[in-house]
């Protein structure tokens, strides 16, 4: 073979093997199996994280000066429910958070109640799952103590916060935000159902009248629009089964990294 | 007159662990490209800034026609075709990396990320197991860590002189790695390859709550994603000149090193 054909050869030889290459991971991406064997890792890493870090370890917190100027409002931020939008017209006076699903004592708190519950600040980064962060402040009731107040029973085993925005934007509720996390984050001195941000009422773009904060997770976990908690012990009916509705889409049940 | 020798080059661990690091290095960036895709724009410091990346890939409209453009450092770059703007004909999309160099091949965040951990957990245990066995068994030290001699301004110059006329160690030079190829092995396996690691980790929430030091260490999560950025480029370029001296300095022999562990060296008829 001359030095030419040879390189012929060899250029057309990198060339298809890398559009089979491509091909391959294409048809990975799209195979059931495939997917199944990629998704091994979640577990792994999840195990992982809780093996080395301390489950009451506290994310970082920030100086009132590294606050976002323009803390970016990402998925929903003006919700078109009827309901949501009538709460919204009256200052949510009339709004009342449910928790219920297994508790002993089921609890309707009106958004008043809600802020003379025992309450934690925090200036914390917020980080999108596409990789930006921002910095806000957030004041919230603390989760634990609310889940106290209603009792979480013994098989309860995460606690889903169902939401009034509908992203996906279907017709029916299958296109309804929710979200879940188990009790190890629930009862995380961080985790807040937060009614103000940068001392300010919570804005509608970012969830008003409460969002979850689950600090040392992603953004898509911090539901707004929480207008109900249900302690479950499983979640495989709820959505489509995944523990939320990035979750429902693709995106890993645990957002720690 | 010469003959051919064939010596034993590398051991089974690693040329085990440099096939399966092709195979996770790979994943790793193409996967990475689509992560980046979600976001294009890098900052520096603790949180993002969006009115001042350092770096961004984009779309714009130029006469009526889009285009792609990188920003880097306030200078803007056309990069129409492989940056901010490329696809098939007649398909062609606002995409900063382009399709052919992302797992999946169209935008998908979610898959994306699945694979990117994946291969990142293939990637750190197989690095373990090469780390750990180099060291203990004396490999780093024998055969990557470079003698005096070869540290000699005198020779550092010679090799990089012969490298340029691409002039390669023949006989019995050639049985050992030459100065500059140590130390871009060990820079890539000790220096690189773990900022990877650490830095990839420093991106997750949840490791910073157990590791705040990592924050501290490079600056912020977003330094940290700017960092991680800057160090898969490096690697890139390392993966480039390591193929062309595969090629230059004898493909098929080196191909058979990595595969068998036996090299072909150039001796003297005599000692053979």
């Amino acid at each position: 073979m001359s030095v030419a054909n040879r390189r012929g050869w060899l250029k057309g030889a990198v060339a298809s093997a890398a559009g089979l290459w491509l091909a391959a991971c294409d048809r990975i991406s799209q195979s059931k199996r495939g997917m199944s064997v990629l998704d091994s890792a979640e577990d792994l890493t999840r195990r992982a994280q809780r093996l080395v870090v301390d489950r009451k370890a506290l994310a970082s917190e920030f100086s009132p000066a590294e606050v976002s100027a323009n803390f970016r409002a990402n998925g929903s931020t003006n919700p078109d429910d009827p309901d949501y939008v009538a709460h919204a017209a009256g200052g949510f006076a009339d709004w009342e958070l449910v928790i219920d699903g297994l508790v002993e004592r089921p609890l309707a708190l009106s958004l008043a109640e809600l802020r003379a519950q025992p309450s934690r600040t925090q200036i914390t980064r917020h980080d999108c799952v596409e990789g930006w962060s921002d910095i806000a402040k957030w004041t919230g009731a603390r989760l634990g103590p609310l889940l106290d107040k209603a009792g979480v029973k013994r098989e309860a085993r995460y606690i889903v916060f169902h939401c009034a925005d509908n992203l996906g934007g279907a017709s029916d509720a299958s296109g309804r935000y929710y979200e879940s996390i188990d009790l190890v984050d629930a009862y995380h001195p961080q985790t807040l159902l937060a009614y103000a941000m940068n001392d300010q009422p919570l804005p509608v773009a970012h969830g008003a009248p409460v969002r979850l904060r689950v600090e040392r997770q992603l953004g898509y976990k911090q539901a707004k629009y929480v207008m109900r908690l249900e302690a479950v012990a499983d979640f495989a009916h709820i959505g489509g089964g995944k523990g939320g509705f990035w979750e429902d889409r693709g995106y890993e049940w645990y957002a720690g990294i | 007159m010469t003959k051919k020798l064939l010596v034993r080059r590398h051991s089974g661990v690693t040329r085990v662990t440099h096939w399966i690091n092709v195979l996770a290095l790979c994943l790793l960036l193409m996967s990475g490209l689509q992560i980046f895709n979600a976001h294009p724009a890098l900052y520096w410091g603790v949180k993002s800034n969006f009115d001042r990346p350092w770096l961004s890939i984009g779309a714009t409209e130029q006469a009526g026609r889009p285009e792609g453009v990188t920003k880097i450092a306030g200078h803007s770059f056309v990069t129409t075709g492989v940056l901010g703007w490329s696809g098939k004909a007649g398909a062609q999309s606002s995409v900063a990396f382009p399709g052919w160099a992302t797992a999946p091949s169209w935008r998908d965040l979610a898959t994306g990320r699945r694979w990117h951990f994946f291969f990142a957990w293939m990637f750190v245990i197989n690095g373990f197991v090469y780390l750990a066995t180099s060291l203990v068994g004396g490999h780093i030290r024998r055969d990557l860590w470079p003698t005096r001699a070869q540290l000699a301004p005198r020779n550092l110059w010679h090799e990089i002189i012969t490298h340029a006329q691409l002039k390669f160690p023949k006989g019995e030079e050639a049985r050992r790695y030459n100065v500059l190829q140590k130390l871009s092995y060990l820079v890539v396996a000790l220096v690189l390859l773990p900022l990877m690691v650490a830095t990839g980790l420093t991106m997750s929430p949840g490791v910073d709550a157990g590791a705040p030091w990592l924050l501290a260490l490079f600056g912020g999560r977003q330094s940290a994603r700017s960092i991680h950025f800057l160090a898969a480029n490096l690697i890139v370029l390392f993966v480039i000149v390591h193929l062309v001296m595969v090629v230059l300095s004898g493909l098929w022999n080196n191909l058979r090193s990595m595969v068998t562990g036996r090299y072909a060296i150039d001796v003297e008829g005599e000692r053979a």
